[in-house]
C-alpha cells in the first residue's frame, strides 16, 4: 500500500467534510451515480427473477472460493498450456517486481494500460516509472485522472467526479489540448487521436482481469471502449494482473458473474466488448502478442478466507453499492482514502489494510472507514453476490472496538450500566426533562457542535413516557 | 434474514409497548399516541416495567458486551410481558423493532450468551412495528376519520424497508386517514443521514444527506411523516436551521389525530 494516499494522513470526517463542501463534485458523482442506478434497476427488471440469480450467484462465488487454492492451480496449468506464464504474487512488491523485470528484459520503454484497480492497489505506475517506463492509461477515465495526477473515485468510473468542463481543463493542461472542446464526443475525439500513437508505440501492454477462467486457462476482460483489445493486441507483451479471487472454474459458472456484472454495474445487458483471451498468439493466429503473462496478485487476499468477512471474497467489483450509497452519493471515492471506495471500499481497505501491517490497533484512519456508512442498507440490497456489506460493516466496528481508546470504551461501560439498571435508566430520563433549559448549552460542549452545526437542538419534553404513564395520563 | 412466523394479529388483544429510548427520553408524544391508536383497535395496552432500550446504539458501535448488557435488561421485561399473558410485543419504531426481532439473537450470541439468544429468537416472533400490526389488523378493528387538509410525504426509513420489509402498511394506513393527503416524493427511500453516532461521527455528510432529501420535497409539503422518531429528529432538526417551515410527525401521532372521538389526546 503506497503511503501517499490520503487515508494515511487525514481523518475520514475531514475527507468527508471537504468532499461535502465541494458543489460540484456533488453534482458530478449525483447525476452519474442517478445514472447508473436508474439503468441497473431497468436492467435487473429485464430479468425473470433477479433475485434468484444473485442468490446463485452467491452460491457459485461461494462454491469457487470453497475450492480456491485447486481453482487457482487450475487456472495457472492452463495458463502454461496455453503457453502463457504464471507470476504468483503475495505482495503488491512482488507484482511490481516481476513485471518491472519483464519490462527491463523487453526493452520497453512505452507501456500501455487498460483500466485495472488490482495494480492501483499494488502502485504499478509508480513501479514502471521507476523502472525508466513511460506508461500510459488508456481507459478514458483512467488517463483523464492519470493527466489529472489524481486517483480513481469510482471503481468502473474513474473520473466520475469530473465534469465535462474539467476534462477539457486537464486535457488543456496536461495533454496538449490546443483548440479547446467540450462536447463529450470531441473530448473522447481528442483522446483517440492521443491515445492511437501509445498504442502504436508501445512494447507492453498491462491489463487487469475481470475473471478467470480455469478450465480453460483463459482471462476475460469487460470493458466499454475497446482499449483492452488494443492494449492485448498492439504491444509484444501482454501482462495481466488478477486479484485472486477474481476466478471461475467453468464458463458456466463465468456466464453467470459476467451476465450480473454488466447489468449491475452500468446497466448494459453486456458490456460493449466482453474479451476472452487464452494465452499468446498462437501459430496459426494472425493477431496476439508474443508472450502473455498472469499475474495472481494476493497481497491480503487469501487472509480473508475463513474469517467472519470471507464473503467479502466474492466481490466481483460491478461498482453497484457505491452507485446506491447514499454517503458515497454526497462524497464520491476520494473521501474513503484509498483504491477502493464506497461500501465495498469501507469493508474491504480494512480488510487488506490489516494484512499488511495495518490493523485498526495499529492505524486509526484505516479502521474508521467502517464508521461510513448510516448502515441504510441498500448496498446489500444492490449487491449482486448478495454480500452483507452491512453486516460486515458492523463485524468491522466490533473489531475496532476491541481496539478502542479507555475514553470511549468507559463511555459505552457506564451507559451500559446505567441503562442496563431500569432505576437508573428511569432517573437519567428525569435528569433529561430536567435539563432541557440547559439544552442551548450542549452546543457548546466539546463535540457538541458535531450536532448544533447545521442541525437545530431538538425540544425535550417536560415530562418523560414514564412519567405520564404513571400519572395516569396516557 | 428470515421472514417473520406465521403471525395472527387476528387473536392480538393483549399488546406490551417497547417504549424506546427516544419515545421515552425525547419524544414521549410517539408512545402515548401509540397507546391510544391501540387502544382504539380494541387492544388492552400495558407498558412493561424494567424495559430500557434495545442497545442499538453500543450495538451499531461495535461494543457487543455494552449492547447485550442493556438489551437483556429489556428482553427481561419484554419476556415477562408476554409469560403475563402479552399476545404481542408493539414497537413503533422501526429501527428498534429491527434490533429487537433480527439482531437480538446474533448480539447475545456474541456475547457468550446463547440462552438469551434463543430467548430472544423466541420473543422476536412476537415482535411487531406498530403499522405493520396495525395494517394486519381486520379494518374493523381500527376506525380511522378524518384530520384537519394537510399536504404531506412518507419518509421510509432504512432498516423497517430493507431489513424488517414493512413498506406498503404505512402507506395503507395514512389512505385510510381523510385530509392526510400523501404526495410522492422521489427522495422517500433515501436515507435520512442520521444513522445513530454517524451523525456526529460524520456531521457533515449526515447533514448533507439530509439536505439531498429536503431539497427535492414537493412544493408545499407541510409535514413529513415517518415510522422513526429518530430519523424525523434529523430531518426536523435540519429543515428547522434551514428555516424550513416542513414540520414532522410520528405516524402514531396521525392515526392519533384520526381517531373517530380523537381518543381523549390531550396534547
Amino acid at each position: 500500500m503506497t503511503n501517499e494516499w490520503p487515508l494515511r494522513s487525514s481523518t475520514l470526517r475531514e475527507r468527508t467534510a471537504t468532499a461535502v463542501d465541494d458543489p460540484v463534485l456533488r453534482a458530478n458523482v449525483g447525476a452519474a451515480t442517478d445514472r447508473f442506478r436508474t439503468k441497473r434497476t431497468s436492467a435487473l427488471a429485464r430479468l425473470h427473477d433477479p433475485d434468484a440469480l444473485r442468490s446463485a450467484a452467491r452460491g457459485v462465488r461461494g462454491d469457487i472460493l470453497a475450492d480456491w487454492a485447486a481453482t487457482l492451480e487450475l487456472l495457472a496449468d492452463n495458463v502454461q498450456a496455453n503457453g502463457g506464464h504464471v507470476c504468483w504474487a503475495p505482495t503488491g512488491a512482488d507484482a511490481n517486481d516481476y513485471i518491472a523485470s519483464v519490462a527491463r528484459r523487453i526493452g520497453a520503454s512505452t507501456v500501455v494500460k487498460s483500466k485495472s484497480m488490482a495494480t492501483e492497489e499494488t502502485g504499478l505506475n509508480e513501479a514502471l516509472a521507476a523502472a525508466g517506463c513511460d506508461t500510459v492509461e488508456t481507459d478514458l477515465g483512467e488517463w483523464i485522472i492519470q493527466l489529472a495526477e489524481e486517483h480513481p473515485s469510482h471503481i468502473i468510473a474513474p473520473a466520475v467526479h469530473k465534469n465535462r468542463d474539467q476534462v477539457a481543463d486537464t486535457f488543456e493542461a496536461k495533454a496538449g489540448m490546443t483548440e479547446r472542446v467540450t462536447e463529450p464526443t470531441e473530448l473522447v475525439a481528442f483522446a483517440r487521436r492521443e491515445l492511437r500513437r501509445r498504442f502504436l508505440e508501445a512494447d507492453l501492454g498491462i491489463t487487469g482481469a475481470n475473471l478467470g477462467v480455469a478450465e480453460t486457462g483463459s482471462v476475460v476482460l469487460v470493458t466499454n471502449e475497446g482499449n483492452a483489445r488494443m492494449v492485448t493486441s498492439m504491444p509484444r507483451v501482454h501482462i495481466a494482473v488478477m486479484g485472486a479471487e477474481r476466478i471461475a472454474r467453468t464458463w458456466d459458472q463465468a456466464d453467470l458473474v459476467l451476465g450480473l456484472l454488466a447489468k449491475s454495474g452500468t446497466g448494459q445487458a453486456l458490456s460493449s466488448y466482453t474479451t476472452v483471451l487464452s494465452g499468446p498468439r498462437g501459430e496459426d493466429e494472425a493477431d496476439g502478442p508474443d508472450e502473455f503473462h498472469l499475474v495472481i496478485l494476493d497481497n491480503g487476499r487469501s487472509d480473508i478466507a475463513g474469517t467472519e468477512f470471507a464473503e467479502m471474497l466474492n466481490c466481483i467489483r460491478c461498482g453497484s453499492c457505491l452507485n446506491v450509497c447514499p454517503v458515497y452519493h454526497q462524497t464520491g471515492g476520494h473521501a474513503y482514502g484509498w483504491v477502493y471506495s464506497g461500501p465495498m471500499g469501507a469493508v474491504l481497505t480494512p480488510l487488506l489494510a490489516s494484512q499488511t501491517g495495518h490493523g485498526p490497533g495499529e492505524d486509526h484512519h484505516v479502521g474508521e472507514l467502517a464508521n461510513a456508512s448510516t448502515l441504510c442498507g441498500a448496498c446489500m440490497e444492490a449487491c449482486p453476490v448478495e454480500i452483507p456489506l452491512q453486516d460486515l460493516l458492523l463485524g468491522l466496528r466490533r473489531r475496532n472496538a476491541e481496539h478502542a481508546g479507555l475514553a470511549e470504551r468507559s463511555m459505552w461501560r457506564a451507559w451500559a450500566a446505567a441503562w442496563s439498571r431500569p432505576g437508573a435508566y428511569g432517573a437519567s430520563a428525569t435528569v433529561a426533562t430536567k435539563a432541557r433549559r440547559l439544552a442551548p448549552l450542549l452546543g457548546r460542549l466539546p463535540g457538541g457542535s458535531r450536532w448544533t452545526d447545521g442541525r437545530d437542538l431538538p425540544d425535550l419534553p417536560a415530562r418523560t413516557f414514564r412519567q405520564r404513564w404513571d400519572a395516569g395520563d396516557v | 434474514m428470515s421472514e417473520a412466523p406465521d403471525r395472527r394479529p387476528d387473536g392480538v388483544e393483549r399488546v406490551a409497548l417497547f417504549v424506546t429510548c427516544v419515545g421515552e427520553l425525547v419524544e414521549p408524544d410517539v408512545p402515548v399516541a401509540a397507546v391510544r391508536v391501540l387502544r382504539a383497535a380494541g387492544c388492552d395496552v400495558d407498558v412493561p416495567e424494567g424495559q430500557t432500550c434495545c442497545g442499538q446504539p453500543a450495538w451499531n458501535s461495535g461494543f457487543t458486551a455494552d449492547a447485550a448488557r442493556v438489551a437483556g435488561t429489556s428482553l427481561d421485561a419484554l419476556e415477562r410481558a408476554v409469560a403475563d399473558g402479552a399476545d404481542a410485543v408493539v414497537v413503533p419504531a422501526g429501527s428498534c423493532a429491527t434490533m429487537i426481532r433480527l439482531y437480538w439473537p446474533q448480539l447475545f450470541s456474541l456475547a457468550g450468551d446463547e440462552a438469551a439468544s434463543a430467548r430472544a429468537r423466541a420473543l422476536g416472533e412476537r415482535v411487531w412495528e406498530l403499522t405493520e400490526l396495525l395494517d394486519a389488523l381486520p379494518d374493523d378493528r381500527l376506525g380511522l376519520g378524518s384530520v384537519a387538509p394537510c399536504a404531506a410525504v412518507y419518509h421510509q426509513s432504512c432498516h423497517m424497508l430493507r431489513e424488517l420489509h414493512v413498506a406498503e402498511q404505512p402507506e395503507a394506513l395514512l389512505a385510510r386517514v381523510d385530509g392526510c393527503d400523501v404526495a410522492e416524493w422521489a427522495a422517500a427511500d433515501q436515507c435520512c443521514g442520521f444513522g445513530g453516532t454517524f451523525s456526529v461521527k460524520l456531521p457533515e455528510a449526515s447533514v448533507a444527506m439530509a439536505d439531498e432529501k429536503l431539497d427535492v420535497l414537493p412544493d408545499g409539503t407541510e409535514v413529513i411523516v415517518g415510522a422513526d422518531a429518530s430519523c424525523l429528529m434529523q430531518l426536523r432538526t435540519r429543515a428547522g436551521a434551514r428555516g424550513m417551515q416542513v414540520r414532522t410527525e410520528h405516524i402514531a401521532q396521525v392515526l392519533e389525530r384520526a381517531l373517530p372521538d380523537d381518543g381523549g389526546a390531550d396534547t
